[in-house]
């Protein structure tokens, strides 16, 4: 067998393991807190407490999870491919461009509530186009999806650039951005629903593209685990050998991937473009793209622990934000060594804890793992 | 001559941008060519311009600075084998989690030891690596054509410029005419069969590593301490990638990862030239464009469009011994 490692009970591989990486994680960020002459936990309070100590704070944490439910879901859905889609920060840029279309197209003639649709299917369009080219060199030609997704990365960001000063900005406007949508090109916000259950909201940019991302959760879900098209997508994930044998397509497999994948992404565009600043401006995906890959590796691919774990960098973003105020020491880019921190011990040390794990499990009843391992390991 | 000299000056920043950019493809060849990738190239080189700059901005002196970005930075690679050879994880993960790491804190130690908004004090000449005049240089600047080449082109370059250059034939030398060198294109290709020959994959895959740290540690030194005086946040912009793209155009092979990194290098400096003046029969060519061409030509030839680059064959995949 290929897997290095031998069983665990479920509730440990699912449980049990990622709550130790987790926290080794937190520890070492605790560690550069001290390091830099801060008291790690009052610094793990003050953010906890500015991340959902009012409604105003929920709302903008909410907020945040909702870029990374999208982006956390495309990494996701490619991961179960085996195809590691690093190209989201692209893909949402992207697809910035395709909600800013549509909105500078229809704002003036529509209601938000059609020109939404409209939005979604130009975010989710523009995403995928963005992530086709590098999935039919994949697929056709074999070029390393890694390599090809972080060169797009770059040539979006150039694209994008170019678009915003040379066409798309207005004329006789300094700044590289178009223009303000009006009504129609604006996503009402949901803080109405934090204020029914009783929390305080003066105005936070949470906006109805938070149920968007929680339909598109149960909607990947749907995708993964109860339909042919998911089944093809595990089964490349598991043994691109076997799934060749069983007559999949891996051709069709690999693009129909990565075009959902790719979708998702720059419908991440929606939340900042549509739901909050409703005009596009450079570089507004600020690295939700790449907190997209920490959020499903965290979550373990599985929409209900990306949504959770998209939640939990919310909270980071948003109490981080609150935290570089009270100690000035600390900006936001802790937030980034968090996420290289969660990165690494959830992504690639997962197995760090496992063999002592094991031994542990071994000690305590040794037939639940050992006996099932050998088997395991003859098959 | 007009001609004449402003194409002395484009190749003199060409030599100047491509530097980086050859320290850190020839770092990420050893690590790639042992069947690591590493993707965190740019990561490493981030902190180890850091740490040039910080410790140069205490101490004083470039060589202290130098030796700190190499010790950084080989931890970084050593926390990058630690998690891809003896964890067997993904390195691609890895190398993102390195990237990460080392954009966040670079600026909040940056910001917590120096207040400067994450840059580092600028150094003093003593601090930094400065230009070495080759003999005659002055002497011989009158003769027309050889003068402006030898004196602007080959002499007043930093150290780092002539280390980075002598690296190139040195690791064609390690790579192809040693015992190491062939060891390590061998547990790139075929781990398998270096284990059955009673090496260990993974101390061997270790140096290979240790060694890219090495190497992203001068060129971070060298973005730090001689091309610029001192850190600056975000300083590699992307140029560990760049380098990435180059080692895969020059299909990991050491001489054409030279001619790469110029290449890319006179794309850069190109069209920090040409900014905004149009070029005969093609016009203006955007900015954008020619600061995207180094990524386009990387897609293009990793679809195969020109020629064809292959991996080393077992990169990316962990060694896992039989048992």
């Amino acid at each position: 067998m290929s897997a290095p490692y031998a069983k665990l009970p479920a509730w440990a591989d699912y449980g049990l393991i990622p709550l130790i990486n987790l926290t080794v994680a937190f520890i070492v960020a605790g560690l550069v807190v001290l390091l830099i002459g801060e008291n790690p936990l009052r610094a793990a309070v003050i953010l906890v407490d500015g991340a959902i100590g009012r409604g105003q704070a929920i709302a903008y944490t909410l907020y945040y999870a909702t870029s990374f439910i999208f982006t956390g879901l495309a990494v996701a859905v490619a991961f179960h491919s085996s195809l590691f889609n690093i190209g989201g920060e692209g893909q949402a840029y992207v697809g910035g461009l395709g909600v800013a279309l549509v909105c500078l197209a229809f704002d003036s003639v529509l209601p938000w509530w059609l020109t939404f649709p409209l939005a979604i299917l130009g975010a989710a369009l523009f995403g995928a186009a963005w992530a086709l080219i590098p999935a039919y060199f994949q697929a056709k030609r074999g070029s390393h999806i890694v390599i090809t997704t972080i060169m797009f990365n770059f040539i979006a960001a150039s694209l994008m650039v170019y678009l915003l000063v040379e066409v798309l900005k207005p004329a006789g406007s300094q700044a590289p951005q178009t223009r303000t949508f009006l009504e129609g090109g604006q996503l009402p916000k949901l803080n109405w629903m934090l204020e029914a259950m009783g929390f305080a909201v003066r105005s936070a940019p949470l906006n109805v593209s938070f149920l968007l991302a929680l339909v598109a959760a149960f909607l990947v879900w749907v995708l993964i685990w109860r339909t042919r098209l998911g089944y093809e997508i595990r089964m490349r994930g598991h043994s691109p050998k076997a799934a060749r044998y069983a007559g999949v397509s891996e051709v069709r497999v690999i693009i129909v991937t990565m075009l959902i994948s790719g979708a998702l992404a720059g419908m991440m565009a929606l939340n900042p473009v549509m739901g909050d600043q409703n005009r596009l401006q450079i570089d507004f995906v600020t690295g939700a793209g790449f907190v997209g890959i920490a959020v499903a590796l965290m979550g373990r691919s599985h929409p209900a622990g990306i949504v959770p774990a998209a939640i939990l960098f919310g909270m980071l973003y948003q109490g981080g934000a609150e935290l570089a105020f009270e100690m000035p020491g600390i900006s936001r880019d802790m937030i980034v060594i968090i996420q290289g921190l969660v990165i690494l011990f959830a992504g690639a040390l997962e197995h760090m804890f496992r063999p002592s794990l094991q031994a542990l499990f071994a000690s305590f009843s040794p037939r639940a793992v050992g006996a099932e391992a050998k088997q395991g390991e003859s098959a | 001559m007009d001609l004449f000299n402003t194409l002395v000056l484009l190749l003199d920043s060409t030599v100047r941008l491509s530097v980086p950019l050859l320290f850190a493809a020839l770092a990420g060849l050893y690590s790639e060519r042992s069947g690591v990738f590493d993707i965190g190239l740019e990561g490493k080189m981030l902190a180890g311009a850091f740490a040039a700059g910080a410790a140069a901005a205490v101490s004083g002196s470039a060589w202290v600075g130098l030796m700190a970005a190499v010790l950084v930075s080989v931890f970084m690679a050593l926390v990058h084998g630690f998690a891809s050879i003896t964890h067997r994880g993904n390195q691609i993960v890895s190398g993102v989690a390195i990237n990460f790491i080392a954009a966040g804190s670079t600026i909040i130690l940056g910001q917590a030891w120096f207040s400067q908004g994450g840059r580092t004090p600028l150094v003093g000449a003593a601090g930094r690596f400065g230009a070495i005049h080759l003999p005659f240089a002055d002497a011989l600047s009158g003769v027309p054509v050889l003068g402006p080449l030898y004196s602007q082109l080959l002499s007043g370059h930093s150290l780092l410029v002539y280390l980075a250059f002598l690296l190139v034939p040195f690791t064609w030398w390690v790579l192809f005419r040693t015992r190491f060198g062939l060891r390590l294109r061998a547990v790139g290709e075929n781990p398998a069969a270096v284990d059955t020959a009673g090496i260990s994959v993974q101390w061997l895959r270790y140096r290979a590593v240790i060694c890219t740290g090495v190497l992203t540690g001068l060129a971070g030194t060298y973005l730090a301490l001689a091309q610029n005086a001192g850190f600056v946040k975000d300083m590699t912009a992307g140029r560990g990638f760049i380098a990435l793209a180059a080692l895969i155009f020059a299909k990991w092979r050491p001489v054409p990862v030279m001619f790469a990194c110029l290449l890319f290098g006179f794309l850069d400096a190109f069209s920090i030239r040409i900014q905004g003046t149009p070029l005969p029969l093609i016009g203006r060519v955007p900015v954008q464009f020619m600061q995207a061409l180094p990524y386009i030509l990387t897609v293009v030839l990793l679809a195969g469009f020109i020629g064809r680059a292959i991996p080393p064959r077992a990169g990316g995949v962990p060694y896992v011994k039989e048992r």
